[in-house]
């Protein structure tokens, strides 16, 4: 899938992967996808609800090796 | 003003003293609505640490000033980071050290009171996920029954007591969480038994539980005899200990009876239930004292933190045991289940020796409350 920004959040635990999602998306453009890699388990429930709670769309997400990787649109 | 760590055993005394105090849960609303720290005198409030980024502010007057403030996540992470933003403001506050994951893992060891002749039985209470185990001490030694997978707190509770574990018993193929009993046996040199109809797909050796075949610690005076007592699983075994003490397993608990479904179908086996309950417990002394594997809810704590209620008392407070028509009883424990225990099937391969997960993914599979009961 195709996006705008890759923010590699890798090896951080919670809250940290949320801490740089927002970061990153706030430059961002509404409509853009920003496509995030992380290896904490608890992101996938995390990422979800904050992107819901901020009004952005999470597109999809997959699981390989251990690595999540989530493509979320800015709302 | 800097945040403090508070440790799970200080938040399990304050729910069993029922101290009054304040929670301020960060995880997202489905795992605070799934799961959360119980008490009676628990004030909560629940906003995602991801919706506080930009300033704890506005939640400031919803914080007390006249009670301790505890942060809570999942891990500890996030509730560390709201905290200190919460302490920069000036407050005083904590954090759950170890988060709802420590929670979860905390063991409180209970007395419930001394043997006969000579020993002494503990209960170990699980709090954060309302799970019971319990050691059986007689004359230097001690059997344990129905231990967690935390088997360090009962390897060091038995070095404290200078005694040896030589027995290790489950009541049953638990579904809601990993049984430490076969990694104590392999620690101690002990033998772990099974009820051998629970046990039929395991992958590792162990001693028949059967009735009739009476264990012994220490000295011959204590015995526990095993009371097959099927329901909740088909091999499901009771113990009477001493003759004083009914180890009811998932069968009975205090204000709740147990569910015939994680195994199987609940229509198989809500026969075998009814039959444990209302016929063979029914035959036993009501003076025995019930000592269940579970509590559902903080109600049913004693004011010293255990769960422990008399037979007779069970028979006529507790509602699963009260009910007279059949069809009744059949449509409430198959008609209206609550949602079953998180990963509940992966548990029972793991307590099988089916699969061999690491630590970390253990921790995950236990996530949340026991869910074994029926109220």
């Amino acid at each position: 899938m195709k996006s705008n920004k890759v923010l590699d959040a890798k090896g951080l635990a919670c809250p940290m992967p949320v801490v740089r999602a927002r970061k990153v998306m706030k430059e961002m453009e509404t409509g853009e996808v920003l496509e995030i890699l992380a290896t904490d388990k608890g992101s996938v429930a995390d990422l979800a609800a904050w992107s819901k709670s901020g009004g952005h769309d999470l597109v999809k997400h997959t699981e390989e090796a251990g690595v999540f990787t989530f493509w979320i649109q800015k709302g | 003003m800097t945040v403090q760590p508070m440790t799970a055993s200080t938040i399990a005394k304050k729910v069993v003293n029922q101290d009054p105090f304040f929670i301020l849960d960060v995880r997202n609303e489905d795992a605070f609505a799934d799961w959360k720290i119980e008490g009676k005198n628990i004030q909560y409030l629940n906003i995602p640490y991801f919706d506080l980024l930009d300033g704890v502010e506005e939640i400031l007057e919803q914080l007390p000033t006249d009670q301790d403030i505890v942060v809570v996540c999942a891990k500890e992470g996030s509730s560390i980071m709201v905290g200190e933003m919460i302490a920069e403001e000036g407050r005083a506050v904590h954090y759950l050290r170890g988060g709802m994951k420590a929670w979860s893992e905390h063991l409180e060891p209970v007395k419930i009171g001394d043997l006969k002749d000579v020993g002494e039985l503990y209960q170990f209470v699980r709090i954060g996920k309302g799970c019971l185990s319990y050691m059986i001490v007689s004359n230097g030694e001690a059997a344990i029954v129905d231990a967690t997978r935390m088997t360090d707190v009962f390897i060091d509770f038995a070095k404290t007591l200078d005694v040896k574990i030589t027995h290790i018993l489950d009541t049953h193929l638990h579904a809601d969480h990993i049984s430490g009993g076969r990694k104590i046996a392999e620690a101690v040199n002990g033998t772990y038994w099974l009820p051998p109809k629970d046990a039929s797909e395991v992958t590792f050796a162990y001693e028949s539980l059967e009735e009739g075949r009476t264990i012994t610690i220490g000295d011959t005076t204590i015995a526990i005899q095993p009371l097959y007592s099927p329901g909740h699983t088909i091999g499901s075994t009771s113990f009477i200990v001493d003759d004083t003490y009914l180890l009811s397993g998932d069968i009975l608990f205090i204000d709740s009876i147990g569910r015939p479904d994680l195994a199987g179908l609940a229509e198989d086996w809500v026969g075998d239930l009814r039959e444990s309950l209302y016929k063979r417990y029914k035959e036993l002394s009501g003076e025995l004292i019930v000592l269940p594997a579970h509590f559902m809810i903080i109600e049913e704590l004693n004011s010293d933190g255990s769960v422990s209620g008399k037979l007779g008392t069970l028979f006529a407070e507790n509602h699963g045991l009260n009910i007279e028509s059949e069809v009744e009883f059949r449509e409430m424990v198959t008609g209206n289940l609550p949602p079953q225990p998180n990963a509940y099937q992966q548990i029972r391969e793991t307590n099988m020796g089916k699969l061999t997960p690491d630590e970390e993914t253990q921790r995950e599979m236990e996530i949340g409350p026991n869910r074994c009961a029926i109220r």
